[in-house]
């Protein structure tokens, strides 16, 4: 059972990740591709009906992780406070970004209002590859179960980590490489004219980047964590992870110059769903690795009663068909290239 | 200072702040489904505009009611990590549930509500805003079982570990506390939502802009507002109170300041906690009340503080007992000035009656008060227990995250709710500035060519 919870979490983190990605990478190209004031209520009004939504699968992810695992939600979210917090205020501040723009109708303050979108769009993006980051490497847990993350130490992978440092700084990166690949595409295909083909042309541009970068990081968290490659030897399946993803890359870069948004943007998703499951496939069942191996939480300890689990699987599979059948719905409702004019933005 | 204080008060200032959105997009979304089904009833357009001016405003305010609503989330785990490890498999199920329930049916509908009344037809419309409505009302039920739980554990088994594990769904999701406690607090947030509406109607009669919507506000938030404030004290009041006296009757004493146990117990209206004597200063009391609301007899022996252990007393009676007293003192006041209200509606001269229509638009911040104090009065009285009976406040909070990063934390959201606060009032009041049936609101809702 805690084994079916473990991927039920990846799954919606994947959800979200996805979702939430393509609006988070919207606001990293907002300030670049949207020129014009209509060109920027443009982007807006792509994610307006949406981005809320999508941020709820970061939400419902944190409470299914909150249930199933309490072990493992006290000790990750008391050990990455001081980031989480920074999170909390990146969103808060890209919220009001994203909605009061409209409401204030003066150049000046849009303009503010459009470099706090932006620029907390781009930090939420390099913090979440970054928290990526310190799960794959592991944190300092002590015999209780706990630890506690300075924002950084030395930038080395020493026993005393901070979030920062080298290699997190990298993942971080390759989130935000990734996901504003993934955001162009999704503006690419709501807009169109100039907005559009410049939104496409930020997308290629990030295709050499996200290419190498995916190289690198894979080599570095080998380095990193040696252990990663246990699963994948044991169990060939695993294999395809890596077909996805560099099939993937492979369908953005045919796709995108000869006008198939759409499916690029499958294949980025394809691409960062490949990247998620990867890393979950290499930690299983180990939930949030210790410097020290032996005080890995794994399933076995950071999961809640069986009673609990079980109950849980019934309603969370009503509840999760409910949000599909919403999600399809909205999707469908707001399909097609946005027009200005209706309601606000 | 110490690191528990800190980690209590960013929790309790996190979740007040936030609270003062909820309670508003709750009884809002209850109102705007009224006026919506009106417009859709009568078709009529002012009614259909004056829906979408409520839905402007409960826009803004959801915004910031999910912003801060976030954190409450985190902060079980960064600030009270051995509480959730201790409690987080079983109040985990109803976090969980609010968000697979209702924060996607919530999100999914406000953004067609909001931005899709031209591609859906009038009746889907009407339907996404009785989702949005039903959303809001599940979450607040997901999250009143959560308090339930914490103040009357049921449904669990404590585990090898000593963690509290699942052992009813059931009993979880339909425990006795949190029906009562449900339906005192959504009558609670209906009572806000129908004050402000009764409060921006009667601004806009008495500065003469608007009064057909003016109007149609005010009728709408009295005639809410006076069913709301009277289920508000009974039944649900009432059955609150009761649950207290029964399962926790230290929390009781304190609240009414009983110092010392006896029969006949008066009903306290006004007087200050005197901690060191152990009695009221200046106390005006209704003799036998106290007994007869909690006994339904006047001479019923109410328990005082002096029959419990002092180390299970609420930490802070003094701030527990004026939170009370504020919270059931405004509540009757709110009813003696609906009643009013309705009496002047029902024969025609409320929207005449300057008096009364200055009496409702300054009593806008009065309802928020009582909310809060009501969310004070059950928190603090829980203390000194997190879960009651079980943990202690003090065993709950993280004890890796240090005084220092927890006071870091503290200040960053002070600062930023300062911020929010600030944005929240500009918007709010230029919404309100600029009114119902102003030219470009009409343009764009495609009213004017009919009119």
């Amino acid at each position: 059972m805690a084994s079916l919870w473990f991927w039920i979490v990846g799954v919606m983190v994947t959800a979200y990740v996805v979702l939430d990605g393509f609006d988070l990478g919207a606001g990293a190209i907002y300030l670049m591709a949207a020129k014009t004031d209509e060109e920027r209520r443009k982007v807006i009004r792509a994610i307006g009906p949406v981005w809320d939504g999508n941020e709820v699968w970061l939400l419902a992810a944190g409470g299914t992780l909150y249930f199933a695992f309490p072990q493992l939600y006290a000790s990750s979210f008391s050990g990455f406070y001081l980031p989480l917090m920074m999170v909390l205020w990146l969103l808060m501040l890209r919220a009001i970004g994203i909605e009061f723009r409209a409401h204030m109708e003066h150049p000046v303050w849009q303009g503010f209002f459009d470099v706090i979108f932006s620029v907390s769009s781009i930090l939420l993006m390099i913090f979440f590859g970054a928290a990526l980051g310190n799960v794959m490497r592991g944190v300092p847990l002590d015999a209780n179960g706990y630890f506690f993350e300075p924002l950084w130490t030395n930038f080395k992978l020493g026993p005393k980590t901070g979030i920062l440092d080298w290699y997190t700084v990298m993942t971080g990166v390759v989130a935000l490489v990734t996901l504003t690949a993934h955001g162009a595409l999704y503006v690419a295909i709501k807009t169109d004219q100039d907005l559009s083909r410049r939104a496409r042309g930020i997308a290629l541009l990030c295709w050499p980047v996200q290419f190498f970068l995916t190289c690198i990081s894979l080599v570095a968290t080998y380095f990193v964590r040696p252990e990663v490659m246990d699963n994948y030897s044991k169990h060939k399946i695993g294999l395809l992870i890596p077909i996805v993803v560099f099939g993937s890359l492979g369908v953005m870069l045919w796709a995108n110059p000869k006008g198939k948004e759409k499916l690029a943007f499958i294949a980025s998703s394809l691409y960062i769903a490949g990247m998620l499951v990867g890393a979950a496939f290499a930690l299983y069942p180990v939930v949030l690795p210790a410097r020290d191996r032996q005080y890995d939480l794994t399933i076995y300890n950071s999961a809640a009663g069986a009673h609990g689990l079980s109950v849980g699987f019934t309603w969370w599979i009503l509840g999760a068909v409910l949000a599909l059948a919403y999600f399809i719905y909205v999707y469908r409702m707001f399909r097609g290239k946005v027009h200005l004019g209706e309601g606000h933005y | 200072m110490d690191s528990e204080i800190i980690h209590r008060f960013q929790f309790g200032f996190t979740v007040t702040y936030h609270y003062l959105f909820p309670q508003l997009t709750m009884g809002l979304a209850l109102l705007i489904v009224v006026l919506k089904t009106i417009a859709l009833q009568r078709n009529d357009l002012v009614y259909h505009q004056a829906a979408r001016f409520w839905a402007k405003i409960f826009g803004i305010n959801f915004v910031l009611g999910v912003v801060t609503g976030i954190p409450m989330e985190f902060q079980f785990g960064t600030n009270w990590s051995h509480f959730s490890k201790f409690a987080g498999g079983v109040i985990g199920q109803t976090l969980a549930m609010e968000g697979m329930f209702a924060f996607f049916l919530e999100s999914a509908f406000l953004g067609l509500f909001l931005y899709g009344e031209k591609r859906l037809s009038p009746t889907a419309h009407w339907l996404s805003s009785v989702a949005v409505f039903v959303g809001s009302w599940l979450s607040g039920y997901f999250i009143i079982a959560t308090d339930a739980w914490m103040q009357f554990p049921v449904g669990y088994t404590i585990a090898a570990d000593g963690s509290a594990q699942l052992s009813s769904f059931w009993a979880l999701v339909l425990n006795p506390w949190a029906w009562w406690q449900y339906a005192h607090n959504m009558s609670g947030a209906a009572i806000t939502g129908s004050f402000v509406m009764a409060s921006v109607g009667a601004f806009y009669l008495l500065w003469g802009k608007w009064p057909e919507y003016g109007r149609i506000f005010v009728k709408t938030g009295v005639i809410a507002g006076v069913i709301f404030s009277i289920l508000q004290l009974y039944p649900t009041g009432d059955a609150q109170g009761r649950m207290v006296s029964i399962h926790q009757p230290v929390t009781l004493a304190a609240m009414e300041g009983l110092f010392e146990g006896r029969t006949a117990a008066p009903l306290l209206i006004v007087g200050q906690p005197n901690e060191q004597e152990r009695k009221i200063d200046n106390p005006v009391e209704v003799p036998g009340m106290l007994s007869m609301l909690t006994y339904r007899r006047w001479n019923a022996h109410v328990l005082g503080l002096d029959a419990f252990p002092k180390d299970h007393w609420p930490g802070n009676i003094p701030l527990l007992y004026y939170s009370y007293h504020i919270m059931v003192g405004l509540g009757t006041i709110f009813i003696a000035i609906l009643v009013v209200a309705t009496f002047l509606l029902w024969r025609g001269r409320l929207y005449h009656s300057r008096w009364m229509l200055w009496i409702l638009m300054l009593a806008l911040p009065f309802p928020y008060i009582a909310n809060t104090a009501g969310w004070m009065t059950a928190e603090l009285g829980r203390q000194p227990w997190l879960v009651y009976g079980l943990m202690r406040t003090s065993e709950g909070y993280s004890k890796t995250v240090s005084a220092g990063n927890g006071l870091f934390t503290l200040l960053g959201f002070m600062g930023m709710y300062t911020v929010l606060s600030i944005l929240f009032l500009f918007l709010v009041h230029r919404e309100i500035e600029k009114g119902p049936a102003s030219e470009p609101a009409l343009v764009a809702a495609g009213v004017t060519a009919v009119r």
